[in-house]
């Protein structure tokens, strides 16, 4: 059913009013105004008033301007076509490739996964960052976000420890994406040879602002379409706070009592319908969603991230160019730690954590002018040593290879009974 | 007539009468949507969609049960994974398919199986609500059938069926009531019905918390315990370890019934219980984990309004076994995104809001859920408990927040947890200068059969704790050498408690539970530790030999109790213990 409407009464933000009967909730209209033609989507009916939210903002949009429902809610196209194509914001192609219109259509935003039809993931993903590998493995299925301020070097990060994942299919969500960012991701890319494999709906800085909010669901209804085929699919999403602050305008343009700086109560529930797609389907494929959640004011207690750490399973926290020890946590470790990977690697993971807690410690105290003590001498070279072979984003290593080095790193800079290691350990793995 | 997220305001007919909380079904494109009234203003009707309202349009019809919102109680629910709405997940599973549709409602007992009943009581007998008429065995348990627990007043034994097989469905006795002018006769199945959001008061008192719950968890069951029929939260900043806490608890307590509500949080946490507890044994019975649990899961990404209402069924749930007489554990991870969700529904009726957003009535509300909580003698004269823990999720790790600070009221014991040990990887992550619990005194008997000086050692030990952490701050500021040889013996000593009693490896198969037993045993032998006059002569010296000590100690908590290699230590243990310390080679 296809109304036409044409009576905007009112405009606030990016929200119109039009008086109408017969809509439904969440469906979709396009609205034509003298800025060319947005999509819409009904979030809220109050007696024959639908309240629009659309999606290319309501700059030029006036009174008189025409409104016409869809009778659907927001809908994407779906099939193998869609491997190596591009799309904006509003799951649209915007490269030169062929027609999709004759794909069949599946709607965003679905319910969510029975529990029951989930199983305990398994899978470790291998990245070859040390910082990842030992101290936070990455699992099949994660769900992980990327902390940081702006100007640190998420995107390539993101990127580098995407290409690893060895996916089936990479699906990239740009949100509020800079031209560059999004070249660069096409080169990456295309350096690992994943382009035919690759979807991207690219939604860039210069685009307007509310369509950044179809974006993760467009890129997640996708995966989880090829996810429930049996394909290990791996969704990037980034950035989750230019998506965060558009629901934010949504909010204030609803009048909505913000709980906390300005973001809507539901925030919560908001971004976790989105990461709660990440799923290892019983019987099926799975999808790993990692993300790059950019701290405003470098402040891990702002909503966004902080909201975000409550729903993820763990976070990478990238500060100063490296991958901060402390901070950085993946929920998912015990799963594939000593099972999957070696048995002595959560001990050592543990041991050396602790060890440059102390290092770290040690570094505040002498930078406070005290005197230098041999074992502080120790507790440093231990810091120095890790920050080298560990935490240095240039490292490249497999994990066996990186938890070798674990030990002979405990073992240059300290006796065998300091480092709390069950005795059977040090029996095996303490270098001579 | 409006639709917003999950509030739909309904016109009624005038003179229509419409319950507060009743169950009304809103029909979308043929699909009933259950939901429940929580505002009526007038014919104005504010309902809470308890599924997405996508699809639906003004001038869609809503039904009114006339019924309570509510959950059935009886045999059949253990093991059982439940929604918030006590949607059996397990069987929701078989027709369909990996996700959830909406509007699928399924009972939530099997309507088919037979149980084997028993009658405990003759025709003629006069009986009052939640005395037992008969009992069923479920797995494990006894399960006593109970006069309806909503009946008023005392009734009358007409009918009751002999010994065999019944459905929860069937009739097995027929009650008639007695001191009422107007007769009335109420048929008793193996199943029944309470509102959710009634406390259910069936019981002769309620008495004091005065017995330990032993969760096998160090840190709380020596410093911060808990008491059977008691409550307590956990707070603490994301990835710190609240559920991997309540986990290890829901495995390892002393109680008959573990309850789970997954409240709002992650659904890969459930499915780990789900799949790990059926292969795990119950140390008391021999028989799996999943026998004696309940889960009740809205994850995050499920519907918000089910969300509120997933810890009512859980308590409710709570209270019956209770009715039992057994001991009853609920574990509620998040209260948070509990009270999240009352904020959300707050906001969408366009109520004042209160303190961050919340609504005013968030201090109450939380008061009344951990209230719901306690042990008491039932009218049998057998007692049964029913002991909360809620966690918490502090936006920003603040304590300082509504959720956090409202519950600190009500709760009997406070388990916090700090970033800063979490990111030391110091788990459980309890902070032992902030935490505390009012159970302590209260069971100060009952703990002091451990030892005839518990308490008082406790006492000296977390004492102690506090002066250690005062010395490490003041290293910090003046350094080393600017404390005395005592005063870092002492830290040494604290640091050593920390290492090998509060610090528990939730991964390691020996470490991560300890009986009471073990409890008693080890925690002397640190005690002995304490106790010890070290004289060391040189600061050195001391840090070399504390360190092989607590090496010592920290190998003893790996190796299974009583075992060839724990006396080995233990001993080793001893022998420094008798000599001046000084022993390191
Ligand atoms: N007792 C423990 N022993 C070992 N590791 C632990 C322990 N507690 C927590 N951890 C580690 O910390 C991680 C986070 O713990 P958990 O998921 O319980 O945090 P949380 O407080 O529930 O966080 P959120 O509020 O985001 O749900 C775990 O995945 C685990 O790696
Ligand atoms: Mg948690």
């Amino acid at each position: 059913m296809i109304i036409e409407h044409s009576r905007i009464v009112r405009v606030q933000g990016d929200i119109i009013t039009v008086p109408a009967s017969g809509i439904t909730y969440g469906e979709l209209a396009t609205v034509k105004s003298r800025s060319g033609l947005s999509l819409a989507q009904v979030i809220r009916l109050r007696g024959d008033d639908v309240f629009l939210q659309v999606f290319a903002g309501s700059r030029g949009v006036s009174t008189g301007d025409t409104v016409r429902f869809l009778g659907h809610p927001m809908q994407v196209p779906f099939g193998d076509a869609l491997l190596g194509r591009i799309f904006n914001g509003s799951g649209e192609p915007i490269d030169k490739g062929p027609d999709l219109r004759a794909l069949p259509r599946i709607s965003i935003g679905g319910p969510s996964v029975n529990p029951v039809r989930r199983v305990i993931p398994r899978g470790f993903i291998e990245t070859r960052v040390p910082m990842v590998d030992v101290f936070n493995p990455l699992v099949e299925s994660q769900k992980l976000p990327i902390f940081a301020a702006a100007g640190e070097p998420y995107n390539e990060l993101l990127a580098r420890i995407g290409m690893r994942a060895n996916a089936d299919v990479v699906i990239l969500g740009g949100i509020g994406l800079k031209y560059d960012e999004y070249l660069k991701f096409r080169m990456a890319f295309e350096d690992a040879g994943v382009l035919s494999r690759t979807i991207m709906f690219v939604h860039t800085a210069s685009d307007p602002v509310v369509e950044r909010l179809l974006v993760p669901d467009l890129a997640l209804a996708v995966a989880e379409q090829f996810g429930v085929r049996g394909r290990r699919v791996l969704v990037l999403l980034t950035d989750m706070t230019a998506f965060a602050d558009a629901m934010k305008e949504i909010a204030i343009s609803m009048d909505q009592v913000p709980s906390n700086l300005g973001y809507p109560g539901s925030l919560y529930s908001d971004l976790a319908s989105r990461y709660e797609k990440a799923v290892d389907f019983d019987g099926a494929g799975s999808i790993t969603i990692l993300a790059v959640t950019t701290m405003p004011g470098d402040d891990v207690t702002h909503p966004v991230p902080d909201n975000t750490g409550y729903i993820t399973e763990g976070q990478f926290y990238l500060r100063k160019g490296v991958i901060e020890p402390f901070g950085s946590l993946s929920r998912l470790k015990q799963l594939v730690i000593g099972k999957v990977t070696r048995p002595d690697h959560g001990y050592i993971m543990n041991s050396m954590i602790r060890l440059f807690a102390r290092s770290r410690e040690v570094e505040q105290k002498l930078a406070m002018g005290f005197d230098r003590t041999p074992d502080d001498e120790r507790y440093l070279r231990y810091g120095r040593l890790f920050y080298e072979r560990f935490m240095n984003l240039r490292v490249d290593l497999g994990i066996n290879d990186a938890l070798d080095l674990g030990w002979k790193t405990l073992a240059e800079c300290f006796q065998s009974d300091e480092v709390e290691i069950k005795q059977e350990f040090i029996d095996r793995h303490w270098p001579a | 007539m409006a639709v917003n997220g999950p509030l739909v305001t309904c016109e009624v007919d005038e003179g229509r009468e419409v319950l507060q909380n009743e169950v009304a079904y809103v029909t979308c494109g043929g699909v009933p949507l259950k939901s429940e009234v929580i505002r009526i203003r007038g014919s104005q009707i504010d309902l809470q969609v308890f599924e997405s309202t996508t699809g639906l349009k003004v001038g869609d019809e809503a039904e009114f049960s006339g019924e309570l919102l509510s959950a059935t109680l009886g045999p059949g629910m253990l093991g059982m994974i439940y929604d918030g709405l006590q949607n059996p997940l397990g069987e929701l599973e078989n027709d369909q398919g990996f996700f959830l549709r909406r509007g699928q409602y399924l009972p939530s007992l099997d309507r088919e199986k037979p149980w084997d009943f028993e009658p405990l009581v003759r025709a003629g007998a006069q009986v009052r609500a939640g005395q037992y008429l008969g009992r069923v065995t479920e797995g494990i348990f006894e399960h006593p059938i109970m006069a309806p627990l909503i009946l008023q007043g005392i009734w009358e034994v007409q009918e009751i069926r002999p010994a065999g097989r019944y459905t929860v469905e069937d009739t097995v006795a027929i009650l008639t009531n007695v001191d009422a002018q107007v007769r009335r006769q109420v048929s008793v199945t193996l199943k029944q019905e309470w509102p959710v959001k009634r406390p259910m008061r069936v019981y002769e008192e309620r008495l004091l918390p005065d017995t330990q719950l032993l969760t096998q968890c160090r840190m709380i069951d020596i410093f911060f315990p808990l008491a059977e029929g008691g409550t307590a939260c956990i707070p603490g900043p994301f990835g710190a370890g609240k559920t991997v806490l309540q986990q290890i608890i829901s495995r390892y307590a002393e109680t008959d019934i573990v309850i789970i509500v997954a409240c709002g949080e992650r659904a890969g946490e459930v499915v780990e219980t789900i799949r790990e507890f059926p292969k795990l044994e119950d140390p008391k019975t021999g028989r799996s984990l999943m026998e004696r649990t309940v889960i009740i899961c809205n994850t995050s990404s499920m519907p918000v309004a089910a969300r509120e209402a997933s810890i009512y069924t859980g308590l409710t749930l709570g209270e019956y076994y209770r009715q039992l007489g057994l001991k009853v554990l609920l574990l509620a991870d998040s209260t948070s995104r509990w009270a999240q969700a009352l904020r959300e529904t707050s906001a969408r009726m366009e109520e004042i809001p209160g303190e961050e957003a919340f609504p005013a009535y968030l201090e109450s509300r939380i008061a009344a859920v951990y209230e719901r909580a306690g042990k008491v003698r039932l009218f049998s004269g057998a007692t049964g408990s029913l002991t909360m823990i809620g966690t918490v999720s502090p936006a920003g790790g603040n304590f300082e927040e509504p959720v956090t600070q409202n519950t600190l009221k009500v709760v009997g014991a406070f388990h916090g947890l700090s970033r800063t040990r979490s990111d030391q990887r110091r788990y459980p992550a309890i902070d032992p200068l902030i935490s505390w619990s009012l159970y302590t005194q209260q069971m100060r008997a009952s703990l002091n059969t451990r030892h005839e000086q518990w308490v008082d050692l406790v006492q000296e030990a977390h004492d102690l704790i506090f002066r250690g952490s005062e010395i490490h701050q003041m290293m910090m500021v003046v350094g080393e050498e600017g404390i005395g040889l005592d005063d870092l013996v002492i830290y040494l000593k604290s640091e050593i408690i920390d290492a090998v009693c509060l610090q528990q490896d939730s991964f390691d198969r020996v470490d991560q539970a300890t009986s009471r037993q073990r409890q008693v045993s080890d925690f002397g032998l640190l005690m002995d530790m304490v106790h010890h006059e070290f004289a060391f002569e040189s600061k050195e010296q001391a840090k070399s030999s504390m360190t092989h000590l607590q090496n010592l100690f920290f190998q003893l908590k790996y190796c299974p109790f009583e075992g060839d290699a724990y006396h080995r230590y233990r001993s080793q243990i001893e022998a420094v213990l008798r000599g001046k310390g000084a022993s390191h080679p």
